[in-house]
């Protein structure tokens, strides 16, 4: 709730900070003279500040909320209790009553500590010590090194002067301390505001890691071969598909047979969602290379077939007369007429199909793999490597992304001419 | 014989409810090497299934389609075709949108460059011979395809209103240069427009045709288009039989097209 708040608080302030600037550096063109914006899909354009701002909100949120070494302290949401602290805690049978100190010391989990050593102090109560770590919580029998415990009836009956009975709860300060249904104190240290890393890791940890399994690898394969794998399967799987789909396409376009033949096929297959194949291929194909690529195919084959389809239809009818009246064969108004008309359908199809595939790679890598970014992050979240997991998770994103950009690259190189037919 | 030549052509096709449509009937027209001519007539008179029909992209239901002594069975390159718009190669650039007919052909290379110059600066188009289609006006992209026609040398060049698209302005200055075209080339020219005025200025011969079933209505013999060649084309509207012509054609047309309201209101009714 309270990042979620922050989160629109900066949202807020952001949008009237900027506006001010803005204002006060205005350009006057075309756009900042018009007086209808609302409703003009045109005068909206993104706001690149907002964009800036967007994406360090979620680092500044990020960093915030797991204390990352990044950030100056001040900006830190309120961290987990470290450190020593005591209190006291008041034993009765009735009729003898005595006070000891229990010291707590709250330590990192991954530092090994013992519990500090005390002086044993006076009375038949003694004094005790304990060591949690930070984040967690710790029953402490402090009757234990007592004259007299729990045998000869006696109870823990205040913590701090407080009076408890089983149940209750005393905040001692740096943490509170609840009476167990037994009666033995549970000392739960202030866990702050900050996510554990077992939760969520500071974004330095999940660099560190990319940078530790770049070098060292995870489970056998380097961080490379993990995501080559996975890029290696789509390129294939999609290759596969775009061999076959497009002369599929082009041929349901030309050909009244070809068309009434697969159109049920086609049009059955295009909605299923090539994750539901991934059991069938796994049956049939094992859960190896074959099996994926056949998967990566079949993602790809049907998104190409209608692309290459539609590509073939959409050819201007005139475009096709004039290229017959000027003397054209068939086989030459194929490749000087059809193809080219139906290359931005096929790019854009294109674009569509590697983007299904990444996705699909990755979950048939979830379900079971031997290497690949979906295996990663799988075998990591068994283990709660969280690090891990959010680092295989931006990487697939980057790679998405990268994959659609190319794309639009390369068509924006090889079919220019795209939308101005 | 030389020319081009249509007896009795008709075209019927059924629909898909068990009617069927009279596109045209019995039509009748010979035409001598190098005559320009328009054909106007109210939509649904069947003068771009006419057009369609000597282009050779649709056979009709019967008659007899001749040029020059042989029939004509299908679209061949010496029956080029101009259309409205968006018949352009966009993938191409203007130099290859022009060449496309002598490399269809697999004529040599400087052949088909020498073509292409001539004709780009014909059209006045020799800056733009690198430019894609795209990036071109709509007049200039109208050139291209007038250029790209030439290109083939055809003997009868067909036009589906290949200046319906444009602004008034460029029109005009499209149909000087169709004149000049015509004279320079001397190639037999049949136009299809909407406007009157232009089949006034564009046809040596004009054609008017009524629709239900398409056919024929009357033929001109207008002298517009040789006095236009080389003149200004408003000092030819001033001629005194121009505007004679044009309200007669106008009355004739408006005519037929409320026959047609009135059919198809007798038939709603």
């Amino acid at each position: 709730m309270i990042p979620f708040l922050i989160y629109v608080g900066i949202f807020v302030v952001a949008f009237f900070v900027v506006k001010a600037i803005a204002q006060r550096t205005a350009i006057a063109d075309y756009g900042s003279l018009k007086t209808v914006t609302f409703g003009d899909e045109s005068a909206v354009t993104p706001n690149r500040a907002a964009s800036i701002i967007s994406v360090l909100t979620i680092f500044l949120l990020w960093g915030m909320f797991t204390g990352s070494a990044l950030l100056p302290k001040f900006l830190h949401a309120p961290g987990p209790f470290m450190g020593t602290g005591t209190f006291e805690y008041t034993a009765s049978n009735g009729d003898e009553t005595d006070t000891a100190t229990v010291t707590v010391l709250v330590h990192p989990i991954d530092v090994e500590t013992e519990a500090p050593e005390v002086a044993a102090g006076d009375g038949w109560a003694k004094d005790d010590s304990v060591a949690i770590g930070v984040w967690r919580s710790g029953l402490l029998r402090v009757d234990r090194n007592d004259e007299l415990g729990r045998d000869e009836g006696v109870a823990v009956t205040e913590i701090n002067g407080t009076a408890v009975s089983p149940g209750d709860s005393v905040d001692v300060g740096f943490g509170t301390v609840t009476i167990s249904d037994k009666g033995t104190p549970n000392i739960i240290p202030a866990k702050g505001w900050q996510m554990e890393p077992i939760w969520l890791p500071a974004p330095e940890a999940v660099v560190q890691r990319i940078g530790e399994i770049a070098s060292a690898g995870f489970r056998g394969s380097t961080l490379w071969e993990h995501l080559g794998y996975s890029l290696f399967r789509v390129v294939v799987g999609f290759f596969f598909g775009a061999l076959v789909g497009i002369p599929l396409g082009y041929a349901m376009g030309l050909s009244n047979w070809f068309r009434g033949w697969f159109d049920p096929i086609v049009e059955f297959m295009r909605p299923v969602p090539p994750l539901a194949l991934i059991p069938l291929v796994i049956i049939w194909a094992g859960i190896g290379e074959t099996g994926k690529i056949i998967l990566l195919f079949l993602a790809a084959l049907w998104i190409m077939a209608i692309a290459a389809r539609s590509g073939v239809s959409g050819v201007k009818i005139s475009k096709v007369h004039a290229a017959y009246s000027l003397g054209a064969s068939k086989a030459q108004i194929m490749r000087h007429v059809i193809v080219p008309n139906s290359l931005p359908e096929i790019f854009t199809g294109a674009r569509v199909a590697m983007g299904v595939c990444w996705g699909t790679v990755v979950a048939a890598e979830l379900v079971a793999a031997e290497q690949g970014a979906g295996m990663m992050i799988m075998v990591a979240s068994k283990f709660q490597n969280t690090d891990i997991v959010i680092m295989g998770i931006i990487l697939i994103g980057v790679i998405g992304f990268g994959i659609d950009m190319l794309m639009r690259y390369a068509e924006k190189l090889l079919v220019p001419w795209k939308g101005k037919g | 014989m030389s020319g081009l030549s249509i007896q009795n052509l008709s075209m019927r096709f059924d629909l898909p409810n068990g009617g069927h449509v009279q596109a045209l009937q019995d039509v009748s027209l010979d035409l001598k090497a190098g005559e320009l001519m328009s054909v106007l007539g109210p939509s649904g008179c069947g003068k771009t299934t006419l057009l369609n029909i000597v282009a050779g992209f649709l056979a009709p239901t019967s008659g007899v389609l001749e040029l020059n002594g042989h029939r004509v069975t299908g679209p061949d390159a010496e029956r080029g075709m101009v259309f409205q718009q968006g018949a352009l190669f966009e993938w191409m650039s203007v130099r290859e949108n022009v060449g496309f007919g002598p490399s269809m052909k697999g004529t040599p290379k400087k052949d088909k460059d020498d073509t292409v110059n001539h004709l780009l600066d014909v059209v006045g188009l020799q800056d733009f011979k690198e430019k894609a289609v795209y990036e071109l006006s709509g007049g200039m992209q109208q050139r291209v395809a007038l250029a790209r026609c030439l290109a083939n040398d055809p003997d009868v060049i067909l036009m589906d209103e290949p200046l319906g698209a444009l602004d008034a302005l460029t029109r005009e200055k499209m149909q000087s240069l169709v004149l000049k075209l015509w004279k320079e080339t001397g190639k037999t020219i049949i136009l299809i427009t909407h406007s009157v005025e232009e089949a006034l200025l564009l046809g040596e011969r004009l054609l008017v045709m009524a629709p239900r079933p398409g056919r024929i209505h009357t033929e001109y013999r207008l002298p517009f288009a040789e006095l236009g060649v080389g003149q200004d084309l408003r000092e030819v509207k001033k001629h005194p039989e121009f505007a004679v012509k044009r309200e007669e054609i106008l009355g004739m047309i408006w005519d037929m097209e409320e026959e047609i309201m009135g059919r198809t209101e007798g038939e709603d009714a």
